[in-house]
């Protein structure tokens, strides 16, 4: 076979030399603009996964890499002029130059063609090539010539990074986060031979702006970054290698091959630095697509077709993980109040990729550090595991961090819970959840989202809620209920066969801040006035004394789903003129009158909570910073804790979440640490683990585990 | 983990005679349900229809559409066809609907391609809407109406499913890609406030008689994906123990139901993969 690599990076040389050595009848010409000896970036990382596929590949290229890499198994983070170690993390680097001299020399060794500063500018340029690979870097010229064949999408991500070397032999890899008056910087080092370290620097597009860097030459930011880390770098330098501020796009490609063409590497997609994958997946993607090639002679489509089979789910694990990664550091100021164990666990659990187990495994003391700084600072020998370390909230003492919410059954006459409800809830806490939170218990009759909905707007409804409290308490669990009016979703059929099916018989008028429809199937609802706007924080006063009255330990005011007091605070469904529409403020009007009103009858050591959407998840609705921003209104008014949630503000099912694993934990992150105040977080955490990485990393308090039938 | 068998609609080679012996068989065999696919533009038996002949000669297994693109159908009309399926065959309808991946199909049927997700949505409430109204019968034989799949892939098809219908259907895939659709599945369920849990059902190809004419047929019916027929092709199942291999992996992954729907029209594979199956 005749083929044309375009690009003499790592991937171009590696697939070029195995696909020769598997069978050197083919004819591989490699293409480069640059000369052999080009030496942009400085060094490039390996996980030991790599190595491994590399040794099994090709062990002359292995051995070969083997006495040029630096290896080291820590991570230092250097936060608050303090340095915590972390075990375990075993990485190597080597020079990027070193790396390529050495697949140069096997390329040649082999037979391969390799043909440096000659640009392809033009496909056709390539010949009759009977097989085209695209290994050229993000811009690839294969890649831009058949664009749309492709289906490029870039997204950018992350902040402002730039790539320094430096003569500072760093003994392991090094974060290095430095707050400034501009804001904070941070720095991503490691060494890659016995002289050098790579050294990048990185900070946010306004921090960066605010230093100035944006009017600076190359020589005068090298100088800042210089000034700005003299304390680690001593009597050592930095150095430059075209070395300029860049932004991040991640690459995706739907396809990665058309025609006779296939991309490796960059050209096929990027994964961000900070987890050091980019070298690591063009190499990956070379071993495979060589060996599809030697499954499948000369038969392009299977080739290609097994190559995508066995390198795009784990390419797009990794760049989703480079996401959160990327996203941490855009965003790692947030956590400057965290305590450095704290700060410690949530660097090293980052990505998604290292739970609290797997980080156990490899470094025991930082997890225990973590913990015992999760348990209040014990200093026991017997550490509880976050999941089961008490969290106070208000007065009122959680025995441990797990929230049941389950799910009840549409079957309440009048809004009286019954032994559906009682036993679902009693057996959550009985599972051993230390709060166990109701559905949506509607505040007056006309408040349920369906004819079957339960409620407490009466002395029978108390009287009911007060035997399920006590049971609750028999199992050690405490009790929250969540009081909500259902607004324009209200006058349901009971869920059973789908949500937001009209009533018709019984039907009620639905309320809402504007007439609009939750969905084009529903009735409008009337907008509700002044008068009905008292009444209903009347309904919710005298629901918080009947839910005192009856013994519960929370009451989450409902502002979420959709539901009333969602629709109030979010422009979609609030079009009002009033004073309680308009901008956020006015949004946020009613939804915080009804917060204070409650919060003025409710025992004052008991915790009151808000289920928050803080995001509608569309264009046009409410974004996450307003979630943070309506979050530290209601905490000014007294409100303990927020169960954050997103979505359902709007019937239209475009507005919907990835549910990915833990997809909402991001969002109680934000709010929990940008607002400061405490969290639930919920949505697809279904695993102690989970709980455990996310309470230790502080990016929640609590969280709702999903109900056991669907784990 | 129920099994199903696929009602060769769209192989070539089909004939009326052939489905209703293939339907006979299943109905003999250890299968619980026949399931057909769709495509309007393409030598394909329309799934309803076929699968009214299918009801006329069983009994007992469950008739499955896996999926029936819904808006290139008018609501009212597919209304009526599904309740009257439901209501001949004893209340043996689910309903799979999604959104379908082809242009040219709404082009033909003078349907909307584009806001088609919000159209799928409406449509299903308004199905259930109809069903339960007397004013355009038959009533279903099933309380409420025939059970609804949603399928599709994107979170809106999650959430989809998990407001309006009575579970999920996968598009096909390896095991563990129906398992990440299905945990998806279930987290939106969980997000939507739904009690109880999704059905879940699965599908996948498979041929024990002719794996060339069966890569043919993929590769005619799926061309249309580009380069993406090669990964549905290679997908193919042509062994026993590839099959068992993925009937395993899909009960691990919470299935309810698998239908394998046959790559060729020979009414063979059936009898073959009975004896997989055992």
């Amino acid at each position: 076979m005749k083929i044309a690599v375009v690009g003499a990076g790592p991937a171009g040389l590696y697939f070029s030399l195995l696909s020769k050595r598997a069978d050197p009848s083919h004819e591989i010409t490699v293409y480069e603009r640059n000369p052999p000896d080009a030496t942009y970036g400085w060094g490039v990382v390996f996980s030991e996964d790599t190595l491994t596929e590399l040794r099994d590949a090709d062990y002359p290229t292995y051995l070969a890499f083997d006495e040029a890499l630096v290896r080291w198994d820590a991570i230092d983070i250097r936060y608050r002029d303090e340095v915590r170690r972390s075990y375990g993390h075993g990485f190597s680097a080597i020079s990027r130059a070193r790396l390529l001299a050495i697949l140069q020399r096997r390329a040649t060794e082999l037979g391969v063609d390799l043909r440096f500063e000659q640009e392809i500018g033009d496909l056709t340029d390539l010949g009759d090539a009977d097989l085209v690979v695209g290994a050229d870097g993000v811009r690839s010229v294969v890649r831009t010539a058949h664009e749309k064949q492709f289906g490029s999408t870039f997204d950018p991500l992350g902040s402002r990074y730039v790539w320094f070397g430096t003569d500072l032999v760093f003994d392991v890899f090094t974060f290095i986060f430095r707050p400034t008056e501009h804001g904070l910087f941070q720095v991503h080092a490691y060494p890659f031979d016995g002289r050098t370290s790579t050294f990048i620097v990185e900070t946010t597009e306004a921090v960066w702006r605010r230093a100035g860097l944006d009017e600076m030459s190359e020589e005068q930011s090298l100088a800042f970054c210089q000034g700005l880390f003299a304390d680690h770098l001593g009597d050592h330098r930095l150095l430059s290698n075209n070395s300029i501020w860049r932004t991040f796009d991640h690459l995706r490609n739907r396809s990665w091959h058309h025609q006779n063409m296939v991309l490796m590497g960059d050209a096929a997609h990027t994964a961000h630095f900070s987890i050091g994958s980019g070298t690591k997946l063009a190499i990956e993607d070379a071993v495979a697509l060589a060996k599809a090639f030697q499954a499948h002679p000369g038969d392009l489509p299977a080739a290609f077709a097994e190559y995508e089979l066995e390198r795009q789910t784990t390419v797009e694990r990794f760049q989703e993980a480079a996401t959160d990664s990327a996203r941490y550091f855009e965003q790692v100021s947030r956590y400057l109040h965290l305590d450095p164990e704290q700060f410690a666990f949530n660097l090293l659990t980052r990505s998604g990729r290292i739970t609290h187990a797997n980080l156990e495994l490899r470094d025991p003391a930082v997890v225990n550090r973590a913990d015992r700084h999760v348990d209040g600072g014990s200093a026991r020998i017997v550490t509880r595991p976050p999941y089961l370390a008490p969290v106070q909230v208000g007065d009122l003492m959680l025995g441990n961090r797990v929230v049941a919410a389950p799910v009840l059954p549409d079957t309440a006459l009048e809004g009286l819970p019954n032994d559906d409800h009682r036993d679902e809830l009693v057996a959550a806490a009985r599972d051993g959840a230390g709060l166990v939170v109701t559905d949506p218990v509607a505040v007056s009759a006309h408040a349920r989202v369906t004819s079957g909905s339960i409620g407490c707007w009466d002395g029978r409804h108390a009287e009911a809620w007060e035997r399920i409290a006590e049971q609750v308490h028999a199992e050690g669990s405490r009790l929250a209920l969540r009081l909500s009016h259902s607004g324009r979703r209200g006058a349901a059929r009971p869920r059973e066969r789908g949500v937001d099916r009209p009533l018709h018989e019984g039907a009620w008028t639905t309320l809402a801040p504007s007439p609009i429809a939750y969905a084009p199937w529903l009735p409008e609802p009337a907008e509700i006035d002044g008068q009905r706007l008292s009444d209903v924080i009347e309904d919710f006063v005298t629901a918080a004394r009947l839910a005192a009255g009856a013994g519960a330990d929370v009451i989450v005011v409902d502002c979420s789903d959709g539901y009333l007091l969602a629709s109030f605070l979010s422009p979609l469904s609030n079009r009002r003129s009033d004073e309680y529409g308009g901008d956020l403020a006015g949004r946020m009007r009613y939804p915080l009158e009804v917060v204070a009103a409650v919060r003025d009858v409710w025992p004052g050591g008991r915790p009151l909570g808000v289920r928050l959407v803080a995001d509608d998840r569309h264009r046009h609705g409410l974004t996450p910073g307003d979630g943070v921003a309506i979050a530290q209104a209601m905490a000014e008014r007294g409100v303990d804790v927020f169960d954050v949630t997103a979505g359902l503000t709007v019937g239209t099912d475009a507005a919907a979440g990835d549910y990915r694993r833990l997809y909402q934990v991001a969002l109680a992150d934000k709010v929990r640490n940008e607002a400061g105040v405490t969290t639930i977080a919920s949505g697809r955490i279904t695993t102690l683990d989970e709980v455990n990485t996310v309470v230790a990393a502080g990016r929640a308090d609590l969280c709702v585990l999903d109900p056991r039938r669907y784990r | 983990m129920r099994i199903g068998i696929g009602l060769p609609t769209s192989t070539p080679g089909s004939t009326g005679d052939g489905l209703v012996e293939f339907a006979r068989r299943a109905e003999a065999g250890p299968f619980t349900s026949l399931g057909v696919i769709d495509r309007l533009v393409y030598d394909s038996y329309d799934p309803l229809v076929a699968l009214s002949a299918a009801a006329a000669v069983t009994t007992r297994v469950a008739l499955c559409t896996m999926i029936v693109i819904g808006p290139v159908r008018r609501t009212a009309v597919l209304a009526k066809q599904a309740a009257s399926l439901d209501a001949l065959s004893g209340g043996r309808l689910v309903l799979g609907v999604s959104i379908g991946a082809r242009r040219d199909d709404y082009d033909a049927a003078e349907a909307t391609w584009g806001n088609r997700g919000a159209q799928l949505s409406a449509q299903v409430a308004r199905l259930r809407e109809i069903w339960e109204d007397p004013a355009i019968g038959p009533a279903p034989a099933t309380p409420g109406g025939p059970r609804v799949l949603v399928g599709g892939g994107s979170g809106a098809s999650f959430l989809r499913a998990a407001r309006h219908g009575d579970g999920y259907v996968h598009g096909g895939g390896p095991p563990r890609a129906f398992a990440s659709a299905a945990d998806k599945a279930r987290a939106a369920w969980v997000e939507a406030g739904r009690p109880g849990q999704p059905a879940l059902w699965g599908q996948s190809y498979f041929t024990l008689t002719d794996p060339a004419a069966g890569e043919a047929y993929m590769r005619s019916y799926y061309g249309f994906t580009g380069g993406f027929v090669e990964r549905i092709v290679a997908g193919l199942l042509t062994t026993p123990e590839a099959i068992r291999e993925q009937i395993r992996g899909y009960a691990d992954a919470g299935c309810d139901e698998l239908v394998m729907l046959p790559a060729t029209s020979d009414p063979a594979e059936l009898d073959r993969l009975a004896e997989v199956i055992g």
